[in-house]
């Protein structure tokens, strides 16, 4: 392999946690491009304002299916305006990092979850600052694969 | 138990080669440059090992030319093409030189870069498109694309993703009637495939000691008496002034041992892996939205490359790995770049479904029950990827 990955991307990936569907879910957001070799699919279900439970379907590597299991864990039972400050670089360190050209799988990570809890807000009639999704209103993900590795 | 099903990266040596290769570290370990009798042993075995490789391709001695591998021998070829179809006595003016080269959409990158490097320095390059799925070359192509300026034709005789197998004599003999300088990367054919540089009318062709059981670091170019061949490498007279360095004389043996013991199992071998390869390739056509990479019968006898649709190839490899296959894909995430395989896009798959590549590659090596453990394995794999994919749930409900 042109690179490495922490034995916790490997854990993540081999049995990775909450996949699946939720039925009639408080929302759902898909982001990615099947095009670029990355959709990934998140479906919440919320309790008082609680992620009760997450669930994720993902096409893409090895790295875009562990960080989907990776952040529906972060944010499982935490209140839904916690599950907003998730950050790409949280789910990549508590993966113990991820290969430069990997990064941008952590990216969608944190998109499919916003994407997923605006969904939620939509459907729930939540107002809320349009600004906290300002990033996901550029269409598609940033498409940062850094630096590049020959083989 | 492991299934190394990777063979068209690189093989296991042989137990020959290696045998071959004992003596010729410390205990015939003269410089064949040198006069002295250590010297003279060691040239002497540098020609045995010349002969007995050209003997296995159909040439003769002097028209081999003993290489790093693959890779160099290319680079060879085609600079000596750009550069000495140029230089032949009387040089022509400048404004007469050959400016341009023809390959097709899916060489090897060994082939690509370099002349996308002389395309920079103002060398106009066609690259033929191939037929879809199957990736064959059509003559009738090469044929329209020749030019009075083309210095070099280059198409390899069979591909190390798809396994195609080119028609390469026909593409040979529309080159000698014109006249151009015709190279064919048989990296991945020579002792798997007959390969017989008459009959296939090339001029030059490159191999690579581990593609068939040999040592790595170690390859020879064919280049036919009176073709042109400038050094890439200089400072030395070996290799008749065309490849400067002292000659890797344990790699050289390794290699011209591995050959020998391929091109004498080449029959039985190749029938074999056929059994192996198509087994594979129907039990995995069996699933849906799958297809097969490359022609189904101008094939490598060890190449099966499909795309499964919905899921992602380094998932399934690396899938695999933990399962004990090695196995390769042509996806993005395992080239390294933004882009899924050249090869696989050349053939006409989209890019969603040439993300979904794998391919299992054969040697005489492999067991039944490697192929076994893959005809159980990849299924289960395909379908568990897609179980999870959210692409596969729209594709399935159409």
């Amino acid at each position: 392999m042109a690179m490495v990955y922490s034995e916790k991307v490997k854990d993540h990936f081999i049995n990775p946690r909450n996949v699946g569907e939720i039925e009639n879910a408080d929302g759902v957001g898909e982001v990615g491009n099947a095009s670029c070799g990355d959709i990934m699919k998140v479906y919440l279900q919320i309790e008082d304002g609680v992620i009760a439970d997450v669930k994720f379907k993902t096409f893409g590597c090895a790295s875009a299916i562990a960080t989907s299991s990776m952040a529906t864990e972060l944010i499982k039972g935490r209140a839904v305006e916690e599950a907003l400050t998730l950050t790409n670089k949280a789910v990549a360190e508590a993966l113990d990092g991820l290969p430069p050209v990997k990064m941008h799988c952590s990216v969608l990570a944190e998109e499919a979850v916003k994407t997923a809890i605006k969904d939620y807000y939509d459907r729930a009639g939540i107002a809320y600052d349009p600004a906290l999704f300002a990033d996901l209103e550029r269409g598609g993900h940033a498409h940062d694969h850094g630096d590049l590795v020959e083989e | 138990m492991r299934a190394y099903l990777d063979n068209a990266a690189t093989t296991r040596l042989s137990d020959a080669a290696r045998e071959a290769m004992l003596p010729y570290f410390d205990g015939i370990y003269g410089n064949p440059s040198s006069l002295h009798d250590e010297g003279q042993r060691a040239g002497a075995a540098l020609q045995n090992a010349r002969e007995r490789i050209a003997a296995a391709i159909h040439a003769d001695p002097g028209e081999i030319y003993f290489t790093s591998g693959g890779t160099e021998s290319n680079n060879m070829a085609i600079c000596s093409a750009a550069n000495c179809s140029a230089a032949r006595r009387p040089a022509p003016a400048p404004e007469r030189r050959k400016r341009h080269i023809i390959s097709s959409a899916i060489e090897h990158h060994a082939v690509l870069h370099p002349l996308e490097a002389l395309q920079k320095e103002g060398f106009e390059i066609t690259l033929l498109p191939v037929e879809p799925e199957t990736g064959l070359v059509k003559p009738a192509d090469l044929e329209a694309a020749l030019r009075e300026d083309t210095a070099l034709v280059t198409i390899m005789t069979a591909n190390n993703e798809v396994g195609t197998i080119q028609p390469i004599a026909a593409l040979g003999e529309l080159c000698r009637a014109r006249g151009v300088v015709f190279h064919s990367d048989a990296v991945q054919a020579v002792g798997h495939i007959p390969v017989d540089v008459r009959a296939m009318n090339v001029d030059m062709l490159s191999l690579s000691a581990h593609k068939f059981h040999g040592p790595k670091g170690v390859g020879a170019l064919y280049c036919r008496r009176g073709a042109p061949l400038c050094p890439l490498l200089l400072g030395g007279a070996q290799e008749r002034s065309r490849r400067a360095g002292t000659e890797n004389i344990p790699g050289i043996m390794g290699m011209a041992a591995a050959l020998e013991e391929s091109a004498a199992e080449l029959a039985e071998v190749s029938l074999r892996l056929t059994g192996f390869r198509d087994e594979m390739i129907d039990q995995f056509l069996r699933l849906p939205r799958t297809h097969l990479n490359g022609d189904r019968l101008q094939r490598l006898p060890g190449n099966a490359s499909l795309c499964f649709e919905g899921l992602e190839g380094e998932a399934l490899l690396l899938l695999l790995d933990a399962k004990g296959i090695a196995a390769s894909s042509g996806s993005a995430c395992t080239s390294g770049s933004l882009e899924p395989s050249h090869v696989l896009l050349a053939l006409g798959r989209p890019h969603e479904v040439a993300h979904g590549s794998l391919r299992l590659s054969l040697s005489r090596y492999t067991t039944r029950e490697e192929i076994d453990l893959a005809l159980e394995a990849v299924p289960q794999t395909v379908e568990y990827l897609r179980s999870i994919s959210p692409v596969w749930d729209r594709l399935r409900r159409g």
